[in-house]
């Protein structure tokens, strides 16, 4: 029995590390292949040796594929195929391979640099690692091998982030990825085709909350760092380099213009600067709204926010700055946030989802004295904000991508166990489908049941469906065929062709049975009664009576003849081949019955 | 299947495939050579246009003369410049399902299909093809509609009075059927009935058939289509090139196998090598340039421009053109020069390299900030107050017959220090010339083309191996000013076939199959046998299904048993459907085997005689006789049903059935 097993080895009932293995039709497919944000030993990176012990994953493995640029997607990319080892193709959006090993450089540089991790991916791995890359369009299908083939659909969430087809033959599977249902400010809506796939494998972040209007996020959003601002406070908006960074900026960008304020913006690290060009050179992926415009004004060309520089933090007034990473577990955004904390004017504003185990997961649960590296402990009194502006689509957007697909069954990642639990029942009760929701390291099978596609000769297809095109319920006519299979080369032909293809002769099996009737008439006579009686029973048939005295039912031959010793009973012969079984039987056992007296 | 050649122009193709039942146009290219029979159309009043004389027949008879004006020996019309569109009378353009385009150049009669021909279909086509295709269209009907001239001549076409007229107004075909440029809003209605496509994508229509766009490499977004089902393919490859120019590479492999490759959009020029074309651009405009003269690049806003412009920026500094003023004037050039920087992933490789930096791609952006490079949407504003001489003025139309360049033909032709150049292959140089007549400044023709040449093509055809190849009748004779150059043809095996305008070919296809699928129930149900050594076989009774143009076989029903029973049955239900077939049988009897098979199922008596074909088995006590022979077995028994289904099941056991 054909089936699609699933096991994910991160994001299996947790947020982080992303990485699902796939089995489908004998093909084994790798989805992304992220970090973990909360951990900084093994745990990390997903446990690779689960794929195969002793065996080299490039002989495991037909591909890698990597929805979008975010580390807890991508981050141990390199690891995977320069330190564990994996030379198979790894497929991505353009956008995310260009914006990929920037990320993971940067990644590499907090690890190594600034903790002195030893034993971590070099910058040489990285380059290596991206050229196993494979880039793809939107849409475009990408024949992996002669049977596995993958197409990308757009995702909204971040620049280039895009949702998985994995086909072989009639059998499927959508991997989301991260997405997004609602347009933002400067991406679109994620969007997919009815593709009814046998399993549909979604990130299920937002798996309980149904968000209010983004207008209303945004109104509040500018209204908290506005007054913020007002009071001479300074505000920190901690953020990954690219995707919310962009939103909010050209939120910013457009408010203070409409205000006429006057704080300064910065954005932290060089590395946004570059990513503003990212998003101005892949413009085509953007929303409709900036593509339309970006001739006359390119959204992405900031006036009011200029770059970062590390001695700005300690200027007075009020500013807003932008610092990456955006979880504060490192790097600038951790520094500004040590140095802003005490003084209750300031502000934090956290716009997404933060991982456990991160300051920004722990200040947002509340948390207040927080423990640093050397059992310094940091007061918290700064003010906590915490606005969804994550782009993951929420219950109702996820509930709408299960609509738009129609997949068979849906499996839950990327998310807690509860609120999956809760969408998990939502969904299987809304589409009558089953959902699973796999911890790390637990493997769900699904049984699938392919239909086998076959060449059907032509003139069979013709004189079938000339036959009658209006299926009849009651009575269903058969199509009657030969299937000549030929090592993988299947092809269904009418029988006559089958035979001739093979150079076989027909054997004809032909039955002659002897009818005795009593009638003393001439045989001519009888066989006048026979036809006549058929002839008004069977009004659907061709009934004929030819000339040299036979009767014929379609290809049927009724002959009358004397009875070698009784002048009062004529004999019937009646003959059919084999292919003419049923009416034949039915004719001999009608006639047995006798002719009806002739009325005249 | 057939195809439908609407178009007599080979580079500007347009042609109806009708194949199993869905009607596909692909491409629909607006052939403009006929707007040389025009006078220019000036976009500052210009008085020795409008001194030309009027034309008047031999015996001095004038009655045309306010329609057609002669210059330097040439007539022209004097009227809205006007296009010759693809044949609409060949077939019903309504029932045309879907539009299939090839490259931006080779859609510029859109408009006039989808908004005039009762078209409901879809038009699909890439991103950068539909958004330059839209700049190009936008210019073309500002070039038109910025300069209104209220006359519109008609009497000219009437054919008894074009019989008259001299060479080539004589000659010209199809002159009834010219109309004059679309409006804005046609163009905008007819490209919002594009959908967007990306290369490799699989389109399916209808359930019928399957397109897919590949890269062609000739342009940003330009596409060779797949046209397919599941067993017949056609190739339909129009404008393409294996040049390293800025486009990704063309995708040949995915074209082998067809059945019939379609031809369309070779080079136009196939005696020009494009990079010594280049070459003699660069240094021709240093050597005006450097002589204080002015260059003047007639040209269309998108396309080659953007690779000239990118030898120029390798060239200036070394020719010490550092300070000459370059000038791009169109009304889209703004949007071109942008758009062109944001369509990475449909460049080529190194293009790509670049953006991942990230980086422009095309190094205009960089001549632009250093204002080396300066784009005006025309003439008049900011351009004439910057405008200094000598400079290198980039504009359109290439024709010569409307926008920004009938100016600067005007300005420029009466001195010889002045060069146009000509890189654009679509018009002949001299005809777009000939109303500007007598002039002075030089003329250089850099023809820069790079479709295919025929060299090339011979090597694709060899290495995709089409059954049959369809082109335009021109590809398969040598040029008619070259006519001794034998290698300036198609050069296949079968030949081509070809077509010209207003034809309708049947293409050589035979289809013998279709796909269906056999659902799991039923195919677990087969029994398969091996015939031969690597040959199997099953018999299939199954229900077709057809839906959406799929077809399905399902597991027959099973036969429903009689309910109730208290109903009582007419005759006819009993009568059975002579539509149930059964299977053909084959094979042969052995008729020792069949007689003591015979035996073991409790029939004595049994006598076997030979005859001339086979032998008798005779069944004495039940009156009953069996003819066996190599290819068939007749049984001949009384009426007794029961005996007869016994023998016939104990015959079938010893045949196959198919």
């Amino acid at each position: 029995m054909p089936e699609i097993r699933v096991t994910p080895l991160g994001a299996g009932q947790d947020v982080g590390r992303s990485c699902i293995l796939v089995s489908i039709a004998g093909k084994n497919v790798m989805l992304d292949c992220g970090m973990h944000m909360g951990f900084n030993d093994d745990r990390r990176f997903p446990d690779f040796s689960y794929i195969t012990r002793n065996g080299r994953l490039t002989d495991f493995l037909d591909c890698v594929i990597i929805s979008h640029f975010h580390l807890d997607h991508c981050g141990a990319l390199p690891y995977f195929s320069e330190m564990v080892g994996y030379d198979g193709p790894i497929y991505m959006t353009h956008p995310t391979q260009a914006i990929c090993p920037i990320l993971l450089e940067d990644y590499r540089k907090i690890a190594v640099d600034k903790k002195g991790e030893a034993n971590f991916f070099t910058s040489q791995m990285i380059k290596d690692c991206m050229k196993k890359v494979v880039a793809v369009h939107l849409h475009q299908t990408v024949q992996v091998d002669d049977e596995l083939e993958i197409k990308a659909y757009y995702a909204g969430h971040v620049l280039g982030a895009a949702m998985f087809q994995i086909k072989v033959g009639s059998e499927s599977v959508v991997y989301t990825g991260d997405y997004n249902m609602t347009p933002d400010r400067h991406l679109g809506a994620a969007w997919i085709d009815k593709c009814r796939p046998n399993l549909l494998i979604t990130e299920s972040t937002y798996a309980t909350t149904i968000r209010d209007s983004k207008r209303c996020r945004e109104r509040d959003f500018l209204k908290k760092v506005h007054e913020a601002v007002e009071r001479g406070g300074k505000v920190l908006i901690p953020v990954f380099a690219l995707g919310r960074a962009q939103e909010l900026c050209i939120l910013l960008e457009t408010f203070w213009e409409r205000m006429n304020l006057k704080a300064p913006i910065y954005f932290s690290t060089g590395l946004t600067e570059k990513a503003n060009h990212y998003y101005k050179l892949f413009i085509t992926w953007t929303n409709q709204k900036i593509r339309k415009t970006f001739v006359q004004r390119n959204m992405f060309e900031f006036k009011h926010i200029k770059a970062f520089d590390r001695a700005f933090a300690d200027n007075p007034g009020p500013m807003v700055v932008f610092a990456t990473p955006g979880m504060l577990h490192a790097g600038q955004s951790l520094q500004i946030f040590r140095k802003w904390a005490g003084n209750e004017k300031n502000m934090v504003i956290m716009p997404g989802y933060c991982v456990q185990g991160t300051v920004g997961h722990k200040i947002l649960s509340g948390q207040r004295k927080l423990e640093m590296e050397g059992r310094q402990v940091l007061e918290v009194k700064m003010q906590v904000e915490y606005m969804s502006f994550s782009a993951h689509a929420d219950a109702k957007g996820i509930m709408q991508l299960v609509g738009q697909a129609e997949p068979e069954s849906v499996l839950l990642v990327h998310g807690e166990a509860k609120k999956m639990e809760f969408l998990k029942q939502k969904i299987e009760q809304e589409f009558r489908v089953n959902c699973y929701m796999p911890a790390n390291g637990e493997t769900v099978t699904l049984p699938t049941s392919p239909s086998i596609p076959v060449g059907i000769s032509l003139g069979l297809l013709k004189r079938e469906m000339a036959q009658g095109l209006l299926p009849d319920a009651k009575k269903p006519r058969l199509l009657h065929g030969t299937l000549i299979m030929k090592d993988s080369n299947f092809r269904l032909v009418s029988s006559e062709q089958a035979l001739k293809e093979l150079g076989l002769a027909e054997h004809q099996l032909r039955f002659t049975c002897r009818v005795h009737l009593h009638d003393p008439r001439k045989e001519q006579e009888t066989a006048m009664r026979v036809y006549s009686h058929l002839k008004s029973v069977l009004k659907d048939h061709c009934v004929q009576h030819l000339p040299d005295g036979s009767v014929t039912v379609e290809s049927i031959l009724i002959q009358a003849a004397a009875h070698s010793e009784d002048p009062g009973t004529k004999v019937l012969l009646v003959s059919w081949t084999y292919q003419d079984e049923e009416l034949g039987s039915y004719l001999t056992s009608l006639l047995k019955k006798g002719l009806p007296q002739a009325s005249s | 299947m057939k195809l439908y050649c609407l178009s007599g122009h080979p580079t500007l193709p347009c042609n109806v495939l009708k194949f199993k039942s869905t009607t596909i146009m692909l491409d629909c290219g607006l052939d403009m050579t006929s707007t040389l029979n025009f006078l220019p159309l000036p976009l500052v009043q210009s008085p020795r246009l409008s001194n030309l004389p009027g034309w008047s027949l031999k015996d001095g008879n004038a009655f045309l003369d306010k329609e057609l004006k002669e210059c330097s020996g040439h007539v022209f019309v004097d009227s809205v410049p006007e296009f010759c569109l693809p044949e609409t009378e060949l077939i019903d353009l309504s029932t045309v399902d879907v539009i299939l385009i090839s490259n931006y150049h080779c859609m510029m009669a859109l408009p006039y299909i989808t908004e005039h021909t009762g078209f409901t279909g879809t038009v699909y086509a890439t991103e950068p093809t539909v958004q330059i295709g839209r700049l190009l269209m936008e210019e073309l009907v500002n070039f038109i509609e910025r300069v209104p001239k209220a006359q519109s001549a008609s009497l000219w076409k009437n054919k008894d009075i074009q019989r008259l007229l001299p060479s080539p107004l004589k000659d010209a075909v199809e002159v009834s059927t010219w109309r004059r440029c679309y409006t804005m809003q046609e163009v905008n209605s007819a490209l919002s009935k594009i959908q967007l496509v990306g290369y490799s994508q699989k389109i399916e229509l209808f359930g019928a058939v399957q397109v897919t766009p590949l890269s062609s490499g000739y342009a940003l977004g330009s596409s060779n289509w797949i046209i397919q089902s599941h067993y017949e393919k056609v190739s339909y490859v129009s404008g393409s090139s294996l040049l390293t120019t800025h486009p990704q590479p063309m995708d040949q492999a995915s074209l082998k196998n067809s059945d019939v490759l379609i031809l369309t959009g070779l080079t136009q020029i196939p005696t020009a090598n494009p990079d010594g074309m280049v070459g003699e651009f660069c240094s021709n405009l240093a050597l005006t340039v450097r002589n204080g003269g002015n260059v003047l690049v007639p040209c269309y806003p998108s396309g080659v421009i953007y690779d000239l412009l990118e030898c120029l920026y390798q060239y200036i500094d070394s020719a010490g053109l550092s300070n000459i003023p370059f000038y791009f004037i169109s009304p889209v050039a703004n949007s071109s020069l942008e758009f062109s920087q944001i369509f990475a992933e449909w460049l080529c490789h190194n293009k790509q390299t670049k953006v991942y930096l990230p980086e422009p791609p095309f190094p205009h952006a960089e001549l632009i900030q250093t204002n080396k490079l300066k784009h005006y949407p025309s003439l008049h504003g900011d351009f004439s107050s910057d405008f200094r001489q000598p400079c290198v003025v980039f504009t359109g139309h290439p024709s010569l017959r409307f926008g920004d360049v009938v100016h600067f033909m005007e300005l420029w032709g009466k001195s010889s220090l002045n060069t146009v150049i000509f890189t654009e292959p679509d018009f002949s140089y001299l005809e777009a010339l000939a109303p500007y007549q007598p002039l002075a400044m030089k003329c250089i023709y850099c023809p820069i083309d790079t479709r295919l040449n025929f060299i090339q093509v011979s090597k694709l055809l060899k290495e995709v191996q089409p059954l049959h190849v369809v082109c335009p009748e021109q590809y398969t004779q040598p040029p008619p000013a070259q006519s001794h150059r034998m290698d300036l043809m198609i050069d296949c095996q079968p030949p081509a076939m070809s077509y010209r305008r207003a034809e309708v070919l049947a293409l050589p296809f035979k289809r013998r199959y279709e796909k269906i699928e056999i659902m799991p129930e039923l195919a677990d149900a087969l029994v398969p046998m091996e015939i031969k050594p690597g040959i199997s076989l099953a018999t299939v009774s199954a229900v077709l299904h057809t839906k959406d143009n799929k077809h399905i076989l399902q597991p027959p029903p099973r036969p429903t048993q009689p309910t109730g029973g208290k109903k009582r049955k007419r005759a006819s239900d009993d009568i059975p459907d002579c539509k149930v077939l059964k299977p053909l049988l084959s094979g042969s009897i052995p008729v020792e085997q069949f007689v003591q098979t015979l035996e073991k199922h409790g029939f004595s008596d049994i006598k076997v005689e030979d005859t001339a074909k086979g032998h008798i088995v005779l069944l004495q006590e039940a009156e009953t006789l069996i003819q066996i022979e190599e290819d068939s077995t007749h049984i001949i028994c009384d009426n007794d049903e029961m005996l007869r289904v016994r023998l016939r099941d104990l015959v079938l056991k010893f045949l196959q059935k198919f």
